[in-house]
């Protein structure tokens, strides 16, 4: 295991974290705001990926089409959300599970209807196609580094917005009581409505991005979905901080863990043993780490305020 | 009608009678299933039955979900894992010429059962969205523990040739024969499954997810019994997964992956949890959806995702629900409690008029209890209902001048007094219920009758000061 591969899995680690983090940062505001288990999350991000495909068909500009995947994905996520979540608010949570689990079989088949079941592909933006050299035989794309600069923006952003605007404070307000914010006149449905759209453009924005380094395919929402539940939930759930710091911590460990728990577990085990343990280890690795989290701290590794 | 015919039919009768609702759901619904075998050469032959059985191996995983969901509380997002477990348990003792049922049941029933200790253990010590979040997880693990068993074909799964023997005989190789295994295997769940949401244990399961401080309260530790749920149904799943492996004579790493767990969830609620039928009728109508609709066009699921959110936003309760309003509304009579008592006293007048004047005494001192108890507790209801008005009423009239902090405060004070409100109904809500449940053990169907009546006008009240609520808080 040399160091360059070290370094480079690192890094891959970290952007598989910041993507992370722009999908799981939507779920877990539109659960600690409005207490809504939302399964359709990991779908908003393939639609996004699949939005950026067509807009790169119908632009030809990469850069133009990720632009214009904001505004389009915010709008699918505000036309689900009147169409479907918002009666769902005040249900169950099983219930909640139940209806976005419908929406997920019906939108991963939509999309097979809609462009194909096979995978899309769409080109890296031509002034970020390059590669930096970062030491002694070790490049890495421009591309990548765009991401990790673009989520870390997302989340400079997003920092700010709930910490110091008026509209962040509503959103702090509502996570700890709802009905309150609601009693002093403020109109709690258009702010539920706001910030499921936000969430929904975030994951949108997710998808755009990984589009020129993934090859979009229905079910790539799936994966994903997953992934951003074990995130909030090792973060605590209503919590931006702790999505942050628990994406990093989840990309980072699930990447090194698929390079590494082969070779680690060869200095222990026959390479046999190694080679079908390492695989199911590296896999497993994220889960692990959220058992252990949860078995030490139920409440994830920051609660958000007002909640048990 | 010969005499013998007639006791026979006496006896079913008053079996049927015996039961309850549920019972008597899932005895038609079973009675149905099992007569598919006659109905197959009409319908295709093997293949119905080879249908029917998985929706009684889904039925059979579903029931065990409910007892965790209905009957525990605990939304288990990963039980699709014990079918996996199950269904390998089955094909890895078959591959290695251990096929049979004496070795290979238990065995996968006994992993299915250390699978189930060993997480939940720690997931049951979670609550709500934590307890989805971590079964959910350990459910992924056993997913990417199947992908990595590489003697056992890893991703691509694992085929094994015949089913598992069966006192050293082929027969469950025979589709009618493993047919009436499966709905066996599923009626006695269902049998289990109801008594034990019955006994005490049941009882106590329920209550924790009422409240489990009052639980604990009154001496019941929650932890013992929610693991000791979590481990049977688990176990049962286990079962349902042997099953599944040898119905197909295969398994895949694909049976633990969590979108299974997603269908199990979708069969339990489409049925409707918090019945017992619910689970069975759910997997029978989810395989028939999934038959048909695939049958219909391969984009099955873009129609299966919609009909789910329908269920959910309009068909509360799922179909179990609907059934049960349905009932509800062919038997509604809605008389007022006043007319309802005169009504039931004339019938017990009339009753009587054959019989000893004993009786008649008996009738009408149980028609003068039933008006001592309904003034008794009107006025209270009434008195309820209006303080609630008078408050709101208030209120309004207050909303006019108010400034922005006298409406915080006067929100604070409204809530506080819903609240003790909503304690006292609740009070007397616990108490009538109280007294139909013993009227109910006591077989006194006009004290059910009024005492039922006097339950709804109580969650009316309740209603009514929401509602009331609810127009303050528009204004």
């Amino acid at each position: 295991m040399s160091t360059t591969l070290l370094i480079v899995q690192v890094l891959n680690g970290l952007q598989l974290g910041i993507l992370l983090f722009l999908v799981a940062a939507g779920l877990t505001l539109v659960f600690g705001v409005m207490d809504f288990i939302n399964l359709a999350h990991g779908v908003q991000y393939m639609l996004g990926a699949y939005l950026a495909v067509m807009l790169y068909g119908a632009t030809g500009s990469v850069l133009a089409s990720m632009a214009l995947t904001l505004p389009a994905s915010l709008l699918c996520g505000l036309v689900l959300e009147a169409l479907v979540f918002r009666h769902l608010y005040q249900r169950h949570h099983l219930e909640q599970v139940l209806a976005t689990f419908g929406v997920i079989l019906f939108l991963n088949q939509g999309v097979k209807i809609v462009w194909g079941a096979a995978p899309l592909n769409m080109p890296v933006p031509a002034i970020l196609s390059g590669s930096i050299p970062l030491m002694e035989g070790l490049r890495y794309p421009v591309y990548r580094f765009a991401i990790m600069a673009a989520g870390l923006g997302v989340a400079a952003a997003l920092y700010l917005g709930i910490t110091s605007t008026r509209a962040g404070m509503l959103v702090r307000a509502g996570a700890t009581d709802a009905p309150m914010v609601s009693a002093l006149g403020v109109d709690i449905k258009l702010l539920f409505t706001i910030v499921f759209g936000c969430g929904a453009m975030l994951a949108g924005f997710a998808g755009a991005m990984v589009a020129p380094i993934l090859s979009v395919e229905p079910g790539m929402g799936d994966q994903i979905l997953i992934l951003a539940f074990v995130v909030i939930v090792i973060g605590g759930i209503g919590s931006i901080r702790g999505a942050f710091v628990a994406a990093l911590l989840v990309g980072v460990i699930d990447t090194l863990g698929r390079s590494f728990a082969t070779d680690l577990l060869r200095l222990f085990l026959s390479p046999s043993t190694a080679r079908t343990i390492g695989p199911a280890l590296a896999s497993m690795s994220i889960y692990l780490l959220m058992a252990g989290v949860l078995a030490v701290r139920p409440a994830g590794l920051f609660p958000a305020r007002g909640r048990a | 009608m010969p005499p013998r015919l007639r006791a026979v039919l006496d006896a079913v009768a008053r079996g049927l009678c015996a039961l309850t609702f549920d019972q008597r759901m899932a005895a038609g619904l079973f009675a149905a299933i099992a007569l598919l075998p006659l109905l197959a050469p009409l319908l295709g032959g093997g293949y119905v039955l080879h249908i029917g059985g998985r929706a009684m191996i889904l039925a059979l995983a579903a029931i065990s979900l409910e007892l965790l969901i209905g009957v525990g509380g605990m939304v288990s997002f990963g039980h699709a894992a014990f079918l996996g477990i199950g269904a390998y348990g089955a094909g890895i003792a078959a591959s290695h010429g251990l096929g049979t049922l004496a070795v290979a049941l238990p065995a996968a029933l006994a992993a299915s059962a250390v699978f189930a200790l060993l997480t939940g253990a720690i997931a049951v010590r979670t609550r709500g969205v934590y307890f989805i979040m971590i079964t959910l997880a350990f459910g992924q693990m056993g997913f990417f523990v199947a992908t990595s068993l590489a003697p056992y074909g890893g991703d691509d799964g694992l085929g094994w040739p015949g089913r598992t023997l069966m006192l050293g005989t082929h027969a469950l190789k025979n589709e009618t024969v493993f047919f009436y295994a499966t709905v066996g295997a599923a009626a006695a769940a269902y049998v289990l499954t109801s008594r034990l949401a019955a006994s005490r244990f049941g009882r106590v399961l329920r209550g924790l997810t009422g409240s489990e401080t009052r639980l604990q309260a009154i001496g019941f530790a929650p932890y013992p019994f929610r693991l000791a749920a979590y481990v049977i149904a688990g176990t049962m799943c286990g079962a349902a997964g042997f099953l599944l492996g040898n119905h197909a004579e295969f398994v895949s790493p694909a049976y633990m992956h969590w979108q299974r767990s997603g269908e199990l969830i979708v069969i339990v609620l489409l049925g409707g949890t918090g019945t017992m039928y619910g689970p069975v009728l759910g997997a029978v109508v989810y395989v028939l959806l999934e038959e048909v609709l695939s049958g219909f066009t391969e984009h099955w699921k873009a129609i299966l995702g919609p009909i789910l959110v329908l269920v959910v936003l309009f068909a509360k309760g799922g179909m179990a629900g609907g059934i049960e309003q349905a009932v509800a509304a062919w038997r509604r009579r809605r008389p007022g409690p006043r007319e309802l008592v005169e009504a039931l006293a004339t019938l017990a007048r009339r009753r009587a008029a054959g019989r000893s004047a004993a009786a008649v005494a008996r009738w009408e001192q149980a028609g003068e209890a039933a008006r001592r108890q309904r003034d008794l507790v009107w006025p209270i209801v009434k008195r309820a209902l209006g303080r609630a008005r008078v408050r709101v009423a208030a209120w309004r009239g207050d909303l006019g001048v108010m400034t922005e902090e006298g409406l915080a405060r006067l929100f604070q004070q409204r809530r506080s007094l819903t609240l003790a409100l909503g304690r006292q109904l609740d009070g007397l809500l616990s108490l009538l219920k109280g007294t139909v449940a013993e009227a109910q053990a006591r077989w006194h169907p006009w004290k059910m009758a009024f005492g039922r009546r006097l339950v709804s006008l109580v969650l009316l009240a309740e209603r009514n000061i929401a509602d009331a609520a609810q127009r303050w808080k528009r204004r």
